[in-house]
C-alpha cells in the first residue's frame, strides 16, 4: 500500500455542498435519470449519498461515479471510473457511471486531448476513490466500536473478521457522508487490483446499441429551433452581401442573418478562419439546409485564395533553406556528412487533412437576457466558456456548459467556434436552438491537419555505422520535427532544423498531431538507412537505443530508451521477425508520443495481383493498462486509421477552396480496406499509465509503407500512397 | 407541408412536413427517432442506414413521399429489447468506440444476415462497404458479424 496525503487535488474530495451540519443526504434530481441497467445486480437507491465529487452511494449500495473527462470515443468514460471504483473496492457491477458536470474546480482537467485523461487523472481518480473508501471504513469503525485497522473491504462490503459483522457501503453512506475527509488514505498496492486491468465493456455500449440518444446531435428541446450556417466558400473569403429573399421564402424557415462569432478575448481554442458567418433559422433541419441553398451571397477576397500547387511550391522551397536557429544540433554534422562513405536523403510529405468525425459539428445553446446554456460535443468545454462569456459579455458563472458523448474527436472538438455560434445565433434569435453543420460545412471549414513536408540525411562510415542524422521539416503554421525526440541522443552529430510556411488556411490538432506525420517518414527514412547499411532494421534500431541506454548525446532527450527497446523487441518476438514467410512482405515501425510507446509490424500478402494487409502485429507499453478490452480497441483504432489516412484522405485546394467537401470524393478507409487482423501486446512494468488515443497512429504509416515496399519494391514518399503509387487489394 | 402516414417499427406515424424531407430528417426530427444518424446526406457514409420493407437503405436520400406504405425498421426497432443477434455481438465484442457510426453499421448487418445467414468475408465486404467508420472499428465490426451469424444458425 503507499500512504499519500490527499492534499493534491483536495477540494475534488470535499463535500460538493456545505448542507446543514455537514450531513449530506442529498437529493439530486438528475440522479432520477440515472437507474441501473439490466446487469446491476441491486436495486434503484431511494437515496443517494454523496462522499465526494466523483462518488454517491445509494442505499442500496448502487453507485454513482462521476467520469469527469469529455468522452470522444477514447472510452474514459469506462476506464476513469474503473479507477475510482478500484480504490473505493466496489463490484463493478454495481457502478453507474455519469458524466460529470464542468467545474474545473472539482474535477481539474476536463479536457479530451493529448492522450492525457488517464495520464494526468490516474493519481486524482485513486485518490478519489480511496478517500470514499476511507470515509466508509471510519463510520463502520465508529458505530461498531472497533479500531479501523481490523476492518477490511470487499465488493461494497465492509468486514470485521473477528466480530463476523459485515455491513454494505449503501448503509453506511449515510454516515459516511458526514465524516471529514482524511489527511491520508492508503492506496492500493497494484498487485491487488481487482477491476484495473480487467477487460471491461463500454459502459455505453447497452446505449448505443439501441440507439438511444446520447451525441449533441440528438438534443431536442420544446420550442428548439434549428440553425444551420453559411460560411465562406474559399481561405481567404469574407461576406460582402446576401440576399435572403428567396430563403425566407422556403417553409419553416423564421429567419436569415449575419452574425459576428469572434470572442473579444481569445482563448487557444480559437482558431476559426471564418467568424463571421450567415446563420439560417427554421423550424426543423430540413428546412434549414433547403434554406440555406435559396440564401444568395456576394463573397469579397481578403487575402488571395491558396491552392495545393502553393503550398508545395512554398514547403518546397522551406526545406530547400535552412531554419534560422537549429531546433537542435549536437556535435558536428556538417563535417560528419563531408567525410561520410555514404549519404542517404529522402524527402517526404503529406497533404491537409480534415478531422471529418462522423457526427458533424453541432451544439445547442438557450441564451437568455441573464444565462446561457451551451450542450452538445466540446474537448476542451472550459475554454469554449471562457469563450462564451466574452462573445456575449455575460459573466461565467451564468454559463453553463455541459458534454454529451461525442461522434469522435480527433482534436476537432479542441476548437469550438461551433458552440459560439450556436450561443450568437441563440442569442440573436431569443430562442433555444441547435446549430448543425451539413458534412460540407464540417469537412470545409479548415483547423485542417497542416501539410506537411521533410527532408532526412543521414551519413555512414565505412563501417555502416550512423556518424551524422539531419532532419529538416516545414509545415503549414510550424514545422513538425519534435528535436529531442529519437533519433536525437543516438548519433553523436546531430541537426534538427523546423520551419513555419504561412498560409490563410486554419490547421489545428489532429489525431497524434506532428507525430502523425513525421513518425510515418522517420519510420520510412530508417528502414532505408538500414537497408544502405545491410543491417536488419529491427537490429539497427535497437543497437542505437542501446547507445542512447548507455551513453546518450546530450541530457534532454525525450524518450525513455529501454522502454523503446522494449517494445521494438516484444513486437520483434511476438511476430516472429526474421522468419522466412512465403508470400508475405513485413514492415516495422516503433514510436513514442503522447509519453507512450508502439512498435508494429505488417504483413501485406498478395491478393488477385494486388497488395493486401494480412495483420499487424502491435506491442505498447503504456504502464498499467487500465481496461485491457478498451485499450485494444483504441490501438486497433488509431491502426486502421493511421493507414487510412496514409493510403487514402487527402483535401487539396483551387483558390482557397476544398477541392473535397464529402465522401463522394473525399476517401476514408472502408472495413475491406482494414487489415485482415490486428493482434496486440502490452508490456507488463507496472509503471503508472499513460494514454492509448493517438500513439499507435503515427507508426503504423511507416510499418505500411516499409511494408509495402518489401511487397512492390516502391518506396513511397508522399501521402497518400494509393493516390498514384499503390492499388490495394 | 403535406400529411403523410408512416409505418415505423411496426407504429402508425402521421407527419405534417415537406414531401422532399428525407425519411432521416422526419424519423430525426418529427417522430423523435434520434439512433438513426446524419453524417454525410449523400449515400455515401450509411450512417442513416434503416430498413424498408427488410431491405438496407439510406435514409438521408429517400424522401418522405416515396417511402408510402413500406415498413421502415431503425435502430429503435431492430428488436423490442435490444436482443437482436447483431445488437449482442456488438456488445460482445465491444465494437463502440464513438459509436456514432454504429446504429448504421448494424443495420447493414442485420440486413445483411437477414438475407444470408452465412455470409462469407467477401459477402461481408460487400454489404458493409457503404458504411464508414472512422474510429477504425472495422475488424470488431466483422468479427460481431460472424458471432451473430453463428449464434442465427
Ligand atoms: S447520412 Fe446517409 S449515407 Fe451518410
Ligand atoms: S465508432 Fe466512431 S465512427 Fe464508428
Amino acid at each position: 500500500m503507499t500512504l499519500i496525503r490527499t492534499k493534491h487535488n483536495r477540494r475534488s474530495f470535499l463535500k460538493v455542498s456545505a448542507a446543514a451540519g455537514g450531513g449530506m443526504v442529498l437529493g439530486f434530481n438528475w440522479l432520477v435519470s440515472c437507474k441501473p441497467a439490466a446487469e446491476n445486480v441491486v436495486e434503484v437507491p431511494k437515496e443517494w449519498f454523496n462522499i465526494n465529487a466523483f462518488v454517491k452511494i445509494g442505499d442500496t449500495g448502487l453507485v454513482t461515479i462521476m467520469s469527469p473527462n469529455p468522452e470522444i470515443g477514447q472510452n474514459v468514460k469506462t476506464a476513469m471510473p474503473m479507477v475510482v471504483a478500484e480504490e473505493l473496492d466496489v463490484d463493478w457491477q454495481n457502478v453507474v457511471v455519469e458524466q460529470a458536470p464542468l467545474d474545473t474546480d472539482l474535477y481539474t482537467r476536463q479536457v479530451a486531448g493529448g492522450s492525457q485523461s488517464i495520464r494526468r487523472g490516474w493519481q486524482g481518480l485513486r485518490m478519489a476513490g480511496a478517500t470514499g473508501r476511507r470515509m466508509l471504513l471510519e463510520a463502520a469503525a465508529k458505530q461498531w466500536q472497533v479500531p479501523i485497522e481490523e476492518l477490511t473491504t470487499d465488493k461494497g462490503v465492509i468486514y470485521h473478521k473477528s466480530s463476523g459483522k459485515s455491513v454494505n457501503y449503501g448503509e453506511i453512506a449515510n454516515s459516511a457522508a458526514q465524516i471529514e475527509v482524511p489527511e491520508n488514505i492508503e492506496l492500493k498496492d497494484p498487485k491487488d487490483f481487482k477491476i484495473i486491468g480487467k477487460p471491461t465493456k463500454n459502459v455505453d455500449g447497452p446505449k448505443i446499441i439501441k440507439g438511444e440518444p446520447l451525441f449533441g446531435l440528438d438534443i431536442q428541446r420544446e420550442g428548439m429551433l434549428i440553425s444551420t450556417i453559411i460560411h465562406p466558400p474559399a481561405f481567404g473569403m469574407k461576406i460582402k452581401s446576401f440576399d435572403a429573399s428567396e430563403a425566407l421564402k422556403v417553409n419553416g424557415v423564421k429567419d436569415v442573418f449575419r452574425v459576428d462569432t469572434a470572442p473579444e478575448e481569445k482563448e487557444w481554442s480559437d482558431i476559426n478562419a471564418f467568424p463571421e458567418l450567415i446563420a439560417i433559422v427554421a423550424d426543423n433541419t430540413w428546412q434549414a439546409m433547403k434554406g440555406k441553398e435559396a440564401v444568395k451571397v456576394e463573397w469579397e477576397t481578403v487575402t488571395p485564395g491558396e491552392s495545393s500547387e502553393d503550398h508545395e511550391n512554398a514547403l518546397e522551397k522551406a526545406i530547400l533553406s535552412s531554419a534560422d536557429e537549429p531546433a537542435r544540433k549536437d556535435g558536428d554534422p556538417e563535417t560528419a556528412f563531408k567525410n561520410a562513405a555514404k549519404v542517404i536523403e529522402k524527402i517526404y510529405s503529406a497533404p491537409f487533412l480534415p478531422h471529418n468525425t462522423m457526427e458533424p459539428m453541432n451544439f445547442f445553446a438557450h441564451v437568455t437576457a441573464d444565462k446561457a446554456e451551451l450542450v452538445g460535443p466540446i474537448q476542451t468545454p472550459e475554454s469554449m466558456r471562457k469563450s462564451i462569456s466574452s462573445l456575449l459579455k455575460m459573466p461565467l458563472d451564468k454559463i453553463t456548459v455541459d458534454m454529451t458523448r461525442m461522434g469522435g474527436g480527433f482534436g476537432r472538438r479542441l476548437y469550438g467556434n461551433f458552440g459560439l455560434e450556436a450561443a450568437a445565433i441563440s442569442k440573436k434569435m431569443n430562442a433555444p436552438i441547435k446549430l448543425v453543420y451539413s458534412r460540407a460545412d464540417d469537412m470545409t471549414q479548415g483547423t485542417y491537419r497542416p501539410a506537411y513536408k521533410i527532408t532526412y540525411r543521414a551519413a555512414l562510415d565505412e563501417n555502416n555505422n550512423l556518424t551524422a542524422f539531419h532532419v529538416r521539416g516545414a509545415g503549414i503554421h510550424g514545422g513538425p520535427v519534435f528535436a529531442n525526440r529519437f533519433p536525437a541522443g543516438t548519433v553523436d552529430n546531430y541537426l534538427a532544423e523546423n520551419i513555419n510556411v504561412e498560409s490563410n488556411i486554419s490547421t489545428g490538432a489532429w489525431r497524434a498531431p506532428r507525430s502523425n506525420f513525421v513518425a510515418g517518414a522517420e519510420q520510412s527514412f530508417l528502414d532505408e538507412v538500414a537497408e544502405a547499411a545491410g543491417k536488419d532494421p529491427i537490429e539497427m534500431r535497437l543497437a542505437l537505443f542501446e547507445r542512447a541506454i548507455q551513453n546518450p548525446i546530450g541530457d534532454n532527450n525525450d524518450y525513455d530508451p529501454e522502454r523503446y527497446a522494449g517494445v521494438l523487441k516484444l513486437v520483434k518476438e511476438k511476430a516472429g521477425w526474421g522468419k522466412e514467410m512465403p508470400g508475405v512482405s513485413r514492415g516495422v515501425a516503433a514510436y513514442y508520443c503522447h509519453n507512450s510507446y508502439v512498435a508494429q509490424v505488417i504483413d501485406v500478402i498478395e491478393e488477385n495481383g494486388k497488395p493486401k494487409i494480412k495483420k499487424v502485429w502491435c506491442a505498447a507499453d503504456c504502464g498499467i493498462v487500465i481496461n485491457p478490452e478498451g485499450a485494444k480497441n483504441q490501438i486497433e483504432g488509431g491502426i486502421i486509421d493511421g493507414i487510412g489516412h496514409a493510403m487514402y484522405s487527402a483535401v487539396t485546394f483551387t483558390d482557397g477552396k476544398a477541392d473535397q467537401e464529402n465522401f463522394d470524393r473525399y476517401r476514408l478507409i472502408r472495413l475491406r480496406e482494414a487489415p485482415m487482423e490486428i493482434e496486440t501486446f502490452f508490456v507488463d512494468n507496472g509503471i503508472d499509465p499513460t494514454g492509448l488515443g493517438e500513439p499507435s497512429l503515427p507508426p503504423v504509416m511507416g510499418a505500411l509503407a516499409n511494408a509495402l515496399y518489401k511487397a512492390t519494391s516502391k518506396r513511397l514518399y508522399s501521402q497518400p500512397f494509393a493516390q498514384k503509387d499503390i492499388v490495394m487489394g | 407541408m403535406a400529411s403523410f402516414t408512416l409505418k415505423v417499427n411496426g407504429k402508425q406515424h402521421q407527419v405534417d412536413v415537406d414531401p422532399d424531407t428525407p425519411i432521416l430528417w422526419v424519423l430525426r426530427d418529427n417522430i423523435g427517432l434520434v439512433g438513426t444518424k446524419y453524417g454525410c446526406g449523400i449515400a455515401q457514409c450509411g450512417s442513416c442506414t434503416v430498413h424498408l420493407n427488410g431491405n438496407a437503405v439510406r435514409a438521408c436520400v429517400i424522401p418522405v413521399s416515396g417511402v408510402g406504405d413500406a415498413e421502415i425498421t431503425t435502430i429503435e426497432g431492430l428488436s423490442p429489447k435490444a436482443e437482436h443477434a447483431v445488437q449482442q455481438a456488438w456488445i460482445e465484442h465491444d465494437v463502440s468506440q464513438c459509436g456514432y457510426c454504429q446504429a448504421g453499421q448494424m443495420m447493414s448487418a442485420a440486413a445483411l444476415l437477414s438475407q444470408n445467414p452465412n455470409p462469407t468475408d467477401k459477402d461481408i465486404d460487400n454489404a458493409m462497404n457503404g458504411n464508414i467508420c472512422r474510429c477504425g472499428t472495422y475488424i470488431r465490426i466483422k468479427d460481431a458479424i460472424k458471432t451473430a451469424a453463428k449464434n442465427l444458425s
